[in-house]
């Protein structure tokens, strides 16, 4: 008879969505989220500058003893260092996997060409790629020093910045790269939204105004850091 | 040249429908069901059996066949089994179910097919057909399928067709389309179950009879063109009509008559091929490109006026013409039923309006369709929720806003009430060869009612043959397999494959289309709304003259073993051109008027259809002699002892 | 009308494809796009030459076999299928490129026609309702609330044309295996295999080798019924729903 009983077993919950290309969104879209919670965290952070070199590098010492007693000297930090290069990790993963997809899913263009999709949308994969080369020279001048230009002198993060926006290439460096972040997140975060399956009809334009406001806000606030030592605000 | 007389027809033995049990026709089903034989549940697997097309009737078929443990091979000419063109209706589809507590039951739904069909259909097949309606609607649900509700969560229900009561079902404009989705997913199970072999873009090009009995098919790939040989215990032919005889008609494009004409020609009856249903409510052609016509939903009649200027050669714009200078021909001939009258009257009354000069819009074929009354009594925005989708398709096509301007309706062919003659197992003459959906004849008589050919493709599909043809193959286990070599196979064979190297091989100087919309027009003048004695004389004699220039003119570029539409353009038109005689003839021989069919000699003082029930009581089932050769004539006797034939009146 | 026709063509599946130009004159503008390719191909029958193949049907918009891209855009430039798209969306003297459906997914069988079972087989990997013939309860025995019916009824409009995987950059199948999980997901006759089926459905589309979704929008756009983009987040949301839920 034709009525078949389903007795296939299901692979595990990880398999499931490791192997799909829903799953995969959906770690993307966690992700994301992870650190665009951190983006916003890192940019409140940062505003501290334009309140002196004494308030900035003092948050900067904070941030290795959030926690204590309870957590020993920058466990706290490690941890989110970890969490950080986790989603990283898992964000560039998935999205190079996902394009490797797409790609071979449309192996021959139209021969009749025409823009589609906003410039926000088609810019995600460079933009990512853009991001991810950004964070590496990012954290080499600021967190390590490697690449810093003039002395990097560890705990004294104020003076480090002022430094990095004192040349015209960490400038322009670190200004695109926070146009790309505005980008990236206008079209991630609603994205986001419609993997998690939080969008809806009714909350779509909300959505999408929290998308844009959200990029502007970051993007304004981390630009606001080069354009003050820029103008001599902060010195 | 001259050609053997075809209206030379000899009248063989009647023909009867002995499946048909006795007793009160409200029994017949059940006891049917009792008396037949049936295949032990383990034995249904070694059974195979083949399904031409997926449509309602095919689709619903296939798919419980397999359920039940057969196996199925089906074909379909289609990219996808869900494109078959039962996705076309829109209306919706009747059933007894009478949850309006408006006085619907069985035995009205009975009662008014019968009448419907002007009393040419069967009793016994229809009193069943309304039996089963009702579990078609629990199934469909079941299924999925999204009808129309009301604010309670039950379902809602309209009248439809000038019926009295709300007893249609529907799905928005696209009842069809999602009653075919429920067919075409529950198929889908089964395919995907390894119950049924599905072979898309395949076409069956004639059937396999092997020591009388219908035991396979042939078939072309549509793709490769590979043509090759399919058996079975059982053939089921779902193919749908023939109204693409016509050339234009509501028909999809590839809708054809191939396989219930090869299956004629194999010895299966053809019944009443005259009775095609022309639907009112078409859009008008706009020129000789066209190459299809668009029907719009007959509910449009509910609140629409139909109207023409009262004088001929008006060509003034629809709102320069006062109102007293306007004809509402349809409320002035028949005052209670008004714009609802039946479709065949519907079509008809436009058909004369236009030949006495009255037609409005290009070439004069076309009368007006006025929604002015309506959107000042109801409001704009009561017959956008109404008819909004219909409105929208009618502008996208033709450019104008029917919100401003009345819409041009002109009739159209829609529908094919004859088919294949089948028994009450619906089994043709051919044993184990049956035909289900549109592609018999059975339930419609002369007028199908609308809303009632969804109706019967499911319940043929899903709830008749799957009961009838066990009962056949409990009786005729096939033993020894048929394999290619049998010579019957290698003559069925050898025929479909010269027939098609000669289409390629005549290489002349027109085209398949060009013939078709010959034929078509031919049909359409001669054949159509109205039929005389002298024009339908002379589309028989035009015929064998357009087969012959075909044969000698025909040019299909490419060859036979690749992808090549114009190779099945061509191999369509080859059997048109036989069965667009076949329905001529028919035509010709049934000198009353009914239904559908109207000939010009036979009508009222008041210019109505005058049906002669003493002389054509009878469905007429034609036997194949010979291409162009006159065929026979088998008459069944139509008996009505729950319905008796009255004359219909709508003044 | 006099139009300049840049068509696909391509003998077969293996064969390599190439743009050919054809000019046609006389077209009217209440034709559809499909009649001006009818006449294009009586011309072509009769100097000899192979016609150009291409899909059709129903020619009414609804049986989804038509699929052609025009200009760049499915279906062409209006929000409907090709079939009811007409000529008077065109200017006399204008290039039209006339292309198939491209996707690794959909591969072409000659000219515009192209390969669509992947589709048939994501609906029978589970875009269905078990149902045996017979088995169905009273159609009042469940009521479906309004809104509910509403919805299923919307996304089961969907005709499987194949136009939102044309549209989308990434050769997606999200719009088409959204809409059919949504009709029947909403339904309580849909509720018992709710889990499996958006599942298994998700599965298959990944199987078939269609993209992923990156929410361009294009497939919504380009969708002739109008399914919207907001499926595909329905659709997402019944899939985590299912993994965290699924039987083990």
């Amino acid at each position: 008879m034709a009525l078949a009983t389903r007795t296939d077993r299901r692979p595990s919950f990880a398999r499931t969505v490791w192997d799909s290309t829903v799953g995969k969104k959906t770690v993307m879209a966690v992700s994301g989220l992870i650190m665009l919670l951190y983006l916003v965290v890192h940019m409140i952070g940062n505003l501290k500058i334009f309140f002196g070199a004494g308030d900035f590098n003092h948050y900067a010492h904070w941030l290795r003893t959030v926690g204590e007693p309870f957590m020993h000297y920058e466990w706290t930090l490690w941890i989110i260092r970890v969490v950080l290069v986790v989603a990283v990790v898992a964000h560039a993963v998935s999205a190079y996997q996902l394009s490797r997809r797409d790609i071979k899913a449309r192996p021959s263009k139209y021969v009749h060409k025409k823009p589609r999709a906003s410039y926000a949308t088609r810019t995600m994969r460079w933009g990512g790629v853009i991001l991810g080369l950004f964070i590496v020279w990012h954290l080499l001048d600021l967190t390590t020093g490697t690449v810093h230009a003039g002395g990097f002198q560890e705990g004294r993060p104020y003076q480090n910045v002022v430094d990095t926006f004192s040349t015209w290439y960490g400038n322009v460096i670190y200004i695109v790269a926070m146009l790309a972040v505005g980008l990236h997140i206008r079209h991630g975060f609603w994205s986001a939204a419609q993997t998690l399956g939080a969008g809806s009809r009714t909350r779509d334009r909300a959505l999408k105004a929290t998308a844009n406001v959200l990029a502007l806000l970051l993007t304004a606030g981390f630009i606001a850091v080069p354009v003050g030592v820029m103008t001599g605000v902060v010195s | 040249m001259t050609y053997p007389d075809y209206t030379a027809y000899t009248t063989g033995e009647p023909v009867a429908d002995a499946k048909a049990p006795s007793g009160p026709v409200a029994e017949r089903w059940d006891t049917r069901r009792f008396e037949a034989k049936l295949v032990n549940p383990a034995n249904r697997r070694k059974h195979t059996v083949i399904v031409v097309g997926t449509g309602l009737a095919g689709g619903s078929a296939g798919a419980t066949l397999a359920e039940q443990g057969y196996h199925v091979v089906q074909f379909c000419y289609q990219d996808s089994p869900r494109r078959a063109h039962s996705i076309a209706a829109q209306g919706g589809i009747n059933a007894a179910k009478n949850y309006r507590n408006d006085g619907d039951s069985i035995h009205r739904l009975f009662y008014d097919t019968v009448k419907g069909g002007d009393f040419r259909a069967r009793e016994s097949n229809v009193h069943r057909l309304a039996q089963i309606s009702v579990e078609i609607i629990d199934q469909c649900v079941a299924q999925g399928v999204p009808f129309a509700r009301e604010y309670g969560g039950l379902l809602d229900t309209r009248s439809f067709g000038g019926v009295q009561v709300s007893r249609t079902f529907y799905a928005r404009g696209q009842t069809g389309q999602q009653l075919l989705l429920g067919a075409y997913q529950a198929l889908s199970r089964q395919i995907a179950a390894g119950n049924v072999e599905m072979h898309p873009r395949t076409e069956m090009l004639d059937l396999i009879v092997v020591d009388g009995r219908a035991r396979g098919i042939v078939a072309r790939d549509l793709i490769t063109g590979r043509i090759s040989t399919y058996f079975a215990d059982a053939v089921v032919l779902a193919s749908g009509g023939y109204g693409n005889v016509f050339y234009l008609s509501t028909n999809a494009m590839n809708s054809n008559a191939t396989a219930v004409w090869r299956a004629h020609r194999r010895g299966a009856y053809f019944a009443n091929p005259c009775f095609t249903q022309i639907h009112p409510t078409c859009i008008p052609r706009t020129g000789d490109h066209q190459s299809k016509l668009t029907l719009m939903s007959e509910s449009l009649r509910n609140d629409g006026r139909i109207w023409v200027p009262k004088a001929k050669g008006d060509t003034r714009p629809p709102h320069q013409i006062p109102e007293d200078e306007r004809d509402y021909y349809l409320e002035r001939i028949y005052p209670s039923f008004g714009n609802l009258v039946p479709r065949d009257i519907a079509s008809r009354a436009a058909k004369n309006v236009c030949d006495e000069g009255r037609g409005v819009g290009p070439g004069g074929q076309g009368v007006y369709l006025d929604f002015a009354d309506a959107i000042r009594r109801m409001g704009r925005e009561a017959v956008e929720a109404k008819y909004g989708n219909l409105f929208d398709m009618y502008q996208r096509i033709t450019d104008e806003d029917p919100y401003q301007v009345p819409m041009r309706i002109y009739p159209a062919v829609h529908y094919t009430m004859g088919g294949l003659w089948v028994d009450y197992d619906l089994q043709t003459t051919i044993p184990g060869l049956f035909a289900i959906g549109e592609a018999n004849f059975s339930d419609h008589g002369a007028n199908r009612l609308g809303a009632s050919a969804l109706m019967q493709g499911l319940a043929d599909g899903y709830f008749v043959l799957p009961a009838t043809i066990n009962d056949y193959l409990a009786r005729n286990p096939h033993h020894e397999p048929v394999t290619d070599d049998h010579p019957a196979v290698q003559e069925v064979l050898a025929e479909t494959e010269d027939r098609l190297n000669l289409l390629l091989a005549v290489d002349g100087d027109r085209t398949p289309d060009s013939f078709h919309r010959e034929l078509g027009e031919l049909m359409w003048e001669f054949c159509g709304m109205a039929r005389t004695d002298a024009g339908l004389r002379k589309a028989l004699e035009r015929i064998p003259q357009i087969r012959d220039e075909f044969w000698r003119r025909i040019k299909v570029p490419g060859t036979g073993e690749e992808f090549n539409q114009s190779l099945e353009k061509a191999n369509r038109v080859v059997d048109y051109l036989e069965l667009a005689e076949l329905m001529c003839l028919d035509a010709l021989h049934r000198t009353e008027s009914c239904g559908g069919h109207f000939r010009e000699e036979s009508q009222t003082p008041d210019g109505e259809a005058a049906r002669k029930d003493d002389e054509f009581a009878y469905a007429a089932a034609w036997e194949f002699t010979g291409t162009g050769e006159a065929p026979t004539l088998h008459k069944e006797d139509l008996v009505f002892e729950y319905v008796h034939p009255t004359q219909r009146s709508y003044a | 009308m006099k139009l300049t026709l840049r068509v696909w063509r391509q003998k077969n599946a293996e064969a390599e494809g190439a743009m050919s130009t054809y000019e046609v004159d006389g077209i009217s503008t209440d034709m559809s796009f499909l009649e001006m390719l009818d006449t294009l191909n009586e011309e072509l029958i009769l100097k000899g030459e192979d016609p150009v193949a291409f899909d059709h049907d129903c020619r009414e918009g609804i049986c989804g076999a038509c699929s052609l891209v025009i200009n760049g855009d499915a279906h062409g430039p209006e929000r409907t299928t090709t079939c009811q798209l007409h000529m008077r969306s065109f200017e006399d003297g204008d290039t039209i490129d006339i292309e198939p459906w491209r996707a690794s997914a959909f591969p072409v069988i000659k000219d515009l026609v192209v390969d669509r079972s992947a589709f048939d087989r994501i609906i029978q990997a589970g875009g269905y309702i078990t149902a045996p013939t017979g088995a169905a309860p009273e159609a009042h025995a469940t009521p479906v609330p309004k809104p509910d019916a509403d919805l299923a009824f919307e996304h089961a409009e969907c005709i499987g044309c194949g136009a939102c995987v044309a549209a989308c950059p990434n050769g997606a199948a999200m719009l088409f295996t959204s809409a059919k999980v949504n009709h029947l997901n909403v339904l309580p006759q849909g509720a018992p295999e709710r889990e499996t089926r958006v599942l298994d459905m998700v599965a298959q589309m990944d199987e078939e080798g269609f993209g992923g979704c990156t929410l361009t929008g294009e497939c919504a756009t380009a969708c002739p019924k109008g399914i919207p983009l907001m499926s595909i987040t329905s659709m997402n949301k019944e899939w985590l729903r299912a993994t965290r839920k699924a039987k083990r």
